[in-house]
């Protein structure tokens, strides 16, 4: 390889952006030329410097909560707003509550939230996932990374399966609290839809195997398997939770 | 707000002044909500710095016409034009010790495709193919943009060198 072949790529040798082939070239060539190593020199120069000198801007300390603001400025509800498919269209905030509980009566199928509290708190967990803030802490549809990394997050494992060939795509995990526990969560997409299972191990008294409720226009799944309990919270309709809660049992 | 620090940092080094970047932020956040129903997954910092970056193109065409919003380089294939660098072991240490004042200076008056490809690589570490993925070029046009970025940075740099500076 020549200098002039050689010069452009360094930049991208520099940064291990190269191809193993194209690497060892660069390799050989540089244990014979001064100029280009020298060229390298001043990349790993420049990179030292910019990584020492912090140049990233920081925020402004009042800047998340002037954009909380906006946010939830923009996410009250105009006309009609809850049957837009925007993630915060049933906020659990008090002016959209009443246009979202008319709306889960058309959704209605099982039992209604009532005011158990572990529903509203799995739709609030649901909804904030949804608010771009939290989402996913691993986000990947490999099973065999997000099973992993919930050793040492939560004190149980859950059951990680990505769907993907069932129409239910393994998007990725994270832990959120509910009940005043850890639990874990996995996401799913469904269409464009995302359905947050949160999961935590089994207590005494947890009434039937299966029970699906609605809350805020939400529905919510709940079943059990090796000393789980599993909740699937999403706008998606009741059965395709229950195609989901199938596939974990079918899997488990 | 998740990213908010390596959205905020794009938005700041692309318009140049804290109260723009702040405005463009706050309206590239709000953009990822109403888009949310259009986000498939994958990573999900890669997907807000994209729209970070179009509302700073989109904001910098409203606001300062002036300032030439970077197009898909026709001078991307210009491979030829670095040439060698004459530089040795003072230049590279001049480099090294230059200091922050210096390096932000150089930084901003690099044209804006090479400084955001500088500062989606050497400030927030994304990989080439990430950057592509924001930026929306070929992976060859990253590569040949954050040479160029260096080059430059390095010429302006050694440039001051001469200066006494």
């Amino acid at each position: 390889m020549s200098c002039e072949q050689a010069r452009p790529l360094l930049s991208a040798y520099f940064d291990c952006e190269l191809d193993v082939t194209k690497s060892l070239e660069i390799e050989a060539h540089l244990r014979e030329c001064e100029r280009c190593t020298a060229a390298v020199k001043q990349h790993e120069a420049l990179h030292g410097a910019f990584g020492a000198a912090a140049l990233a801007f920081t925020p402004p300390r009042d800047l998340e909560w002037r954009l909380r603001k906006a946010v939830r400025r923009e996410a009250r509800p105009r006309s009609l707003s809850v049957l837009r498919p925007w993630p915060w269209a049933a906020l659990p905030v008090a002016a959209t509550l009443a246009a979202a509980l008319s709306w889960s009566v058309a959704v209605h199928r099982g039992g209604t939230s009532g005011d158990d509290p572990l529903l509203a708190e799995l739709v609030s967990g649901h909804v904030r996932s949804l608010m771009v803030d939290h989402l996913v802490d691993v986000a990947t549809s490999d099973q065999h990374t997000v099973k992993p990394w919930f050793n040492g997050k939560v004190d149980f494992a859950p059951p990680v399966v990505d769907f993907t060939t069932r129409g239910f795509p393994l998007i990725g995990g994270r832990v959120d609290y509910i009940g005043g526990r850890p639990a874990a969560v996995l996401v799913y997409k469904r269409n464009q839809h995302v359905v947050n299972v949160f999961i935590w191990p089994a207590g005494k008294a947890e009434g039937p195997a299966l029970r699906n409720a609605t809350s805020q226009g939400y529905h919510l799944l709940r079943w059990s398997e090796s000393g789980l309990t599993l909740w699937a919270v999403s706008d998606v309709n009741g059965t395709d939770l229950e195609s989901l809660a199938r596939l974990f049992l079918e899997a488990g | 707000m998740p990213h908010l620090a390596a959205g905020y940092n794009l938005a700041r080094w692309l318009t140049r002044n804290d109260h723009d970047a702040e405005d463009v932020v706050q309206e590239a956040y709000l953009r990822a909500l109403r888009a949310f129903d259009r986000y498939r997954g994958g990573d999900p910092r890669s997907w807000l710095l994209t729209i970070v970056r179009n509302t700073c193109y989109t904001w910098l065409r409203q606001n300062r016409r002036s300032e030439p919003a970077p197009t898909g380089d026709s001078a991307d294939d210009a491979w030829a034009e670095i040439p060698a660098d004459p530089a040795g072991e003072p230049e590279a240490q001049f480099i090294r010790n230059a200091d922050t004042r210096l390096l932000r200076e150089a930084l901003e008056q690099l044209p804006a495709e090479f400084r955001e490809a500088f500062v989606l690589r050497e400030l927030e570490g994304f990989s080439y193919k990430e950057i592509a993925d924001i930026v929306d070029v070929p992976l060859g046009t990253v590569m040949s943009r954050l040479a160029r970025a260096r080059k430059q940075l390095q010429q302006s740099l050694l440039a001051r060198m001469k200066d006494g500076a």
